[in-house]
């Protein structure tokens, strides 16, 4: 049994006896089911902008043709109370089924995709094609000057291999944000 | 479905309508939605009443809805007619206002060609209604109407706008009827925790000073929930407060009434909300003009929130066990359970806090000082009250001063008699409220408490009235300035009073005989009560004008960032009784 003590400053104590966690900003990774209808991005985007909420990442694509049900992948960052608002917001939102919060469910398999080009000349270009190996990361297209590598991975290879091409000559890169999934048999 | 069986999308809103049980409908023509009024011209099943601005409409239609329980509905042209219901439609989502909005727009193939008349109001809309939809298939046009009445009346209610291109008007398609739709889209109620329901229960029990504060929520969830709340109370002789929006779910006469709290509340009520340490919060949402400063809201309770939309959960205000459902249901087994487990509360530290509440009480926060020579605005709705309570009576008020004295100083028996704006705070909302009162309602006395520079926000439906022979009656208390504006100016501006008067007023006598109306000015106290009388009895429109003492503050309040307990009670005001933290606050 917890003793009976308030959350907050209060009369009978000098400390502050608030949960600490209340004000914890954590990333959550959200994967929403919506109806795939005209405006439905907008208005979950909408949602985010409208009450000053967080997207660190959002990535959309139409996931179930005959149902014409797409996910929504949002990274946000809050405190869990607002985390547990966003959510509450978002299934209000008549074309929402489903928010499944990855980050309290479970574990969660997380990937991007990500695009770089690379212009370079000797040794920087030996060592770019050397680097990518080491990453895995695929050559998609070539010229006698660049490359275009395309890496999948979680955001932090994903950091990491840019962050290394820097010096290398990078000159642009594309990335598709996260998607992501429940590990294991059940489907989230 | 063959050729024959295909009307045109203009009759398919009609007669979707009409499957829907409508038969009023406010609005304003033009180009986009001529189709549609076209239709409407050929049949007799659905009235209109045209307004005189597009606000107006869904204000009116907020006050049908309100009234009566049912959906009010709007039609507006595309453009301009549309951009002018946002108010409405945010108004009515603020206090969770059932209406559907079928706006007209420009023919699908000049969307997006910045065309005559054309506004985005899906997007403009969006987030101003609980859902919207653009019509592009004639086809999908009744099911799309059902669903937006289906979306506006379930759950939590609120407004919805369909938008409907004249070419889709015009088009034939095949009819859809009311039970034929999938009704997948709706969310379920989630089943009542009941675990978290017996955990209430025993702590209901236990209460050594308990509150029920009640909300607009009861009144959306219907009798039933009235009578629970009604029987909750009876039961357990818990005192009870209700906001702003939630005034007459239990009866002003009740004896365990303490009055509305917040802001403007009474100071029994929002003592009693400070101190308790059991609150039952029912279908209220601990709004800002609720709780005044957060940390220190009822620092020592143990809350229990009932309310039908989860994400007014823990949004303001953490609480101890949140019971998720609407409101009815939720009290019915609340209070089934709690007869079973023997009716038990805790009688004997129950009559101590009722003691405590009674010397509250007499501290009697709504006085005022009265005045012989000049009326005094709490007076005057105090007169209003006593010749007009007996009537069949529903009520509607601008936003100001003049709101919270009726608040305060009007007694209501019974839910859907009381029609303000809360949420929004919507100057000009009263005059077509009433409207849409009177019209669901044609032979109660439906009276629209004012302030003159609210009221003018709205005048134009002087005109609506006379065409419809609307008896409403516009008592405005009328003090020349932004009443509630300039009060904040004295507290906390340093009585700067920056264009909070009401320069260039009409005559509103000679105004209301422009419209042929009657028109009645009082300034004399002793005159009041048979102006009054003249008003009530008169059978058609009246603007009544109350000149009243220019420079009264409404007492009691929370000054904002102050906790219940530092509420101000008169004119006694203290030094910086707000501080600069509470200055930012609105
Ligand atoms: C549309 C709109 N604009 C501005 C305000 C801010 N406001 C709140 S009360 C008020 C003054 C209202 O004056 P009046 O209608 O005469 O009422 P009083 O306070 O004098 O009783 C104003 C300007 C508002 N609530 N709504
Ligand atoms: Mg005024």
């Amino acid at each position: 049994m917890s003793l009976k003590l308030k959350k907050g400053v209060n009369k009978q104590s000098a400390y502050n006896l608030r949960d600490p966690n209340l004000d914890y900003e954590a990333a959550h990774t959200l994967s929403i089911i919506v109806d795939n209808e005209s405006g439905v991005l907008a208005r979950v985007i909408g949602l985010f902008s409208g009450r000053g909420y967080n997207i660190d990442s959002l990535t959309v694509a139409e996931v179930d043709p005959d149902g014409q049900r797409s996910r929504i992948t949002i990274v946000t960052t809050g405190t869990p109370k607002v985390i547990n608002q966003i959510k509450a917001q978002l299934n209000r939102m008549v074309p929402v089924h489903e928010v499944i919060d990855l980050t309290i469910k479970g574990k969660a398999v997380q990937r991007e995709l990500a695009i770089f080009k690379v212009v370079a000349n000797g040794n920087q270009r030996v060592e770019s094609l050397r680097l990518a190996d080491v990453f895995r990361a695929k050559v998609v297209d070539s010229t006698l000057k660049s490359f275009t590598f395309e890496l999948t991975g979680t955001s932090d290879k994903i950091d990491a291999f840019a962050e290394l091409m820097a010096p290398l000559g990078l000159k642009e890169m594309a990335r598709t944000g996260i998607v992501a999934l429940l590990r294991g048999d059940n489907s989230s | 479905m063959t050729q024959a069986n295909k009307i045109t999308g203009a009759e398919i809103v009609i007669k979707a309508l009409i499957d829907q049980g409508v038969d009023t409908v406010f609005g304003y023509p033009g180009g986009a939605i001529l189709p549609i009024y076209d239709e409407l011209f050929q049949q007799k099943k659905i009235k209109h009443i045209l307004v005189r601005h597009e606000q107006a409409a869904t204000h009116a239609a907020e006050g049908y809805a309100r009234s009566t329980g049912k959906i009010g509905v709007v039609f507006v042209t595309s453009g301009p007619g549309a951009t002018n219901s946002v108010t409405g439609l945010t108004d009515a989502l603020m206090d969770s206002v059932p209406i559907v909005v079928i706006s007209g727009q420009v023919p699908t193939f000049m969307i997006g060609n910045d065309a005559f008349q054309e506004a985005d109001t899906v997007g403009i809309t969006r987030p101003c209604t609980k859902h919207n939809w653009l019509v592009k298939d004639t086809n999908k046009l009744a099911e799309t109407i059902h669903k937006a009445f289906e979306v506006a009346g379930t759950g939590r209610p609120g407004p919805v706008l369909v938008d409907v291109p004249k070419d889709v008007q015009f088009a034939s398609g095949c009819y859809t009827k009311k039970n034929e739709i999938k009704k997948n889209f709706i969310k379920k109620d989630p089943s009542i925790d009941l675990n978290m329901l017996d955990e209430a229960i025993s702590r209901l029990e236990l209460a050594e000073r308990p509150i029920i504060y009640s909300g607009g929520g009861v009144i959306n969830s219907g009798r039933s929930a009235v009578n629970s709340l009604r029987n909750l109370v009876a039961g357990t002789n818990f005192p009870i407060t209700s906001t702003l929006m939630g005034l007459g779910c239990y009866p002003a006469s009740g004896k365990n009434w303490l009055g509305m709290l917040g802001m403007h509340g009474t100071y029994e009520a929002n003592m009693s909300m400070h101190d308790c340490d059991f609150m039952l919060c029912i279908g209220a949402r601990f709004d800002d003009r609720i709780t005044g400063r957060i940390d220190a809201f009822s620092p020592n309770s143990y809350k229990v929130h009932l309310d039908i939309d989860p994400s007014s959960i823990n949004k303001n205000i953490t609480v101890d066990a949140p019971l998720i459902g609407d409101v009815s249901q939720i009290l019915s087994v609340l209070l089934a359970r709690w007869k079973e487990r023997g009716s038990k509360v805790n009688e004997k530290k129950l009559s101590a806090w009722w003691k405590s509440i009674n010397n509250w009480k007499g501290v009697q926060s709504l006085g005022y000082e009265n005045s012989s020579s000049v009326i005094k605005p709490q007076y005057a709705v105090q007169r209003l009250e006593e010749l007009t309570k007996s009537y069949n009576r529903f009520v509607s008020t601008e936003v100001g001063q003049h709101q919270m004295w009726a608040a305060q100083f009007m007694g209501f028996e019974e839910p859907n008699r009381w029609m303000t704006s809360g949420g929004l705070g919507t100057m000009g909302y009263g005059f077509p409220a009433s409207i849409g009162i009177q019209i669901a309602h044609p032979t109660s006395l439906v009276i629209n408490v004012a302030g003159e520079a609210s009221w003018l926000m709205n005048m134009q439906e002087l005109g609506t009235a006379v065409q419809y022979q609307l008896p409403v009656k516009q008592f405005i208390l009328n003090n020349e300035r932004l009443g509630m504006v300039r009060q904040w100016q004295e507290l906390l501006h340093g009585e700067r009073y920056s264009h909070s008067w009401s320069d260039a007023l009409p005559d509103f006598v000679k105004l209301a005989e422009a419209y042929g109306i009657k028109g009645i000015r009082c300034e004399d106290p002793a005159m009041l009560d048979d102006n009054i009388r003249e008003m009530i009895d008169y059978p058609g429109p009246v603007l009544f004008d109350c000149l009243v003492e220019k420079h009264e503050n409404c007492f009691p309040m929370i000054p904002s960032g102050k906790a219940h307990n530092e509420m101000i009670l008169g004119e006694q005001t203290e030094e910086n009784s707000i501080s600069d933290d509470g200055a930012v606050l609105v």
